[in-house]
């Protein structure tokens, strides 16, 4: 992947299909690091198919044989030095916490860091592809915080107003713009 | 050409052939796995210095016919059991991805 927004949205794709209902897409920045984080209470993983997640050849795809999302996520920040890590609790095992946490850590300096990319795509990409989910994003930066909690909006819009009304994705859009214009 | 041809041609070390006897046809070139994942083709030859896990994952997915480590690159024993066993042909070749792709133009 050419930027680290498009690695996020393989990731959240994957809680999608876990059938979350709330999913936390949380970055956190140093100014050497970058952790990204997502969090779903989707149904999560067996212990069996979660000690192989990392290898390309384990997928949940019944098309083709080969899953490449996790396996290049990993790749990105192992090769700034960095790592990757999944839990996960599945629902047979937890009926009331389930869900899974990928986080992963890159180190900016590094010749090979992937750039973040154009994040707010992947936010209104996924809002628009699943606006019942709720979808909570928190991006930390030194200087200041960019944050969006799409349950927030729907207090304000009622719940009668899908998220995914090109309307409302573009406010949710130049909402994040402004923020990021303001941390920067 | 056969992979199994075309090595030793261009003087490359086999590393495994599982399928030596497939024909090759044109030639790509790239390390961004998920930007060659959707441009080689079906029986490319693939040039790359990446050799980790996900390039055997992303040669199984565009089918090329040999991924030919440049620059002397070699793989892992774990990953060079995984290419094997999903039919993948991997060979090294000392040389920097430009000049195996000149002597490739004159070969295929």
């Amino acid at each position: 992947m050419k930027e680290l927004s498009l690695n996020i949205l393989d990731i959240a794709e994957n809680s999608v299909k876990a059938r979350a209902d709330k999913v936390e897409i949380t970055l956190t920045e140093t100014d050497e690091t970058l952790e990204i984080k997502i969090s779903d209470n989707g149904c999560g993983m067996k212990p069996d198919f979660l000690a192989e997640v990392t290898d390309p050849f384990t997928t949940t795809r019944t098309t083709r044989k080969v899953g490449l999302g996790i396996p290049l996520f990993k790749m990105a920040s192992e090769q700034t030095g960095g790592a990757l890590t999944v839990t996960s609790k599945h629902e047979d095992e937890y009926p009331e916490d389930h869900g899974t946490v990928t986080a992963a850590l890159f180190y900016k300096n590094h010749l090979d860091f992937t750039p973040l990319g154009d994040v707010i795509s992947t936010l209104t990409v996924l809002i628009q592809g699943s606006p019942d989910i709720r979808w909570v994003y928190t991006h930390t930066m030194p200087k200041g915080t960019v944050s969006l909690d799409t349950n927030e909006l729907k207090a304000v819009l009622g719940e009668e107003v899908p998220l995914n009304l090109p309307e409302v994705l573009v406010w949710i859009s130049d909402y994040l713009k402004e923020q990021y214009g303001e941390v920067n | 050409m056969k992979v199994s041809e075309l090595i030793c041609k261009i003087d490359a070390t086999e590393i495994t052939l599982p399928e030596g006897d497939r024909e090759i046809s044109g030639c790509y070139i790239g390390d961004l796995l998920s930007w060659v994942m959707g441009r080689a083709e079906a029986d490319n030859v693939w040039i790359t210095i990446m050799s980790n896990i996900n390039t055997v994952a992303v040669a199984s997915l565009s089918d090329v016919s040999l991924v030919l480590l440049a620059e002397g690159v070699t793989l892992d024993g774990d990953v060079k059991a995984a290419a094997e066993a999903k039919g993948i042909n991997v060979a090294s070749c000392s040389l920097p991805a430009y000049e195996i792709a000149v002597k490739l133009s004159q070969l295929l």
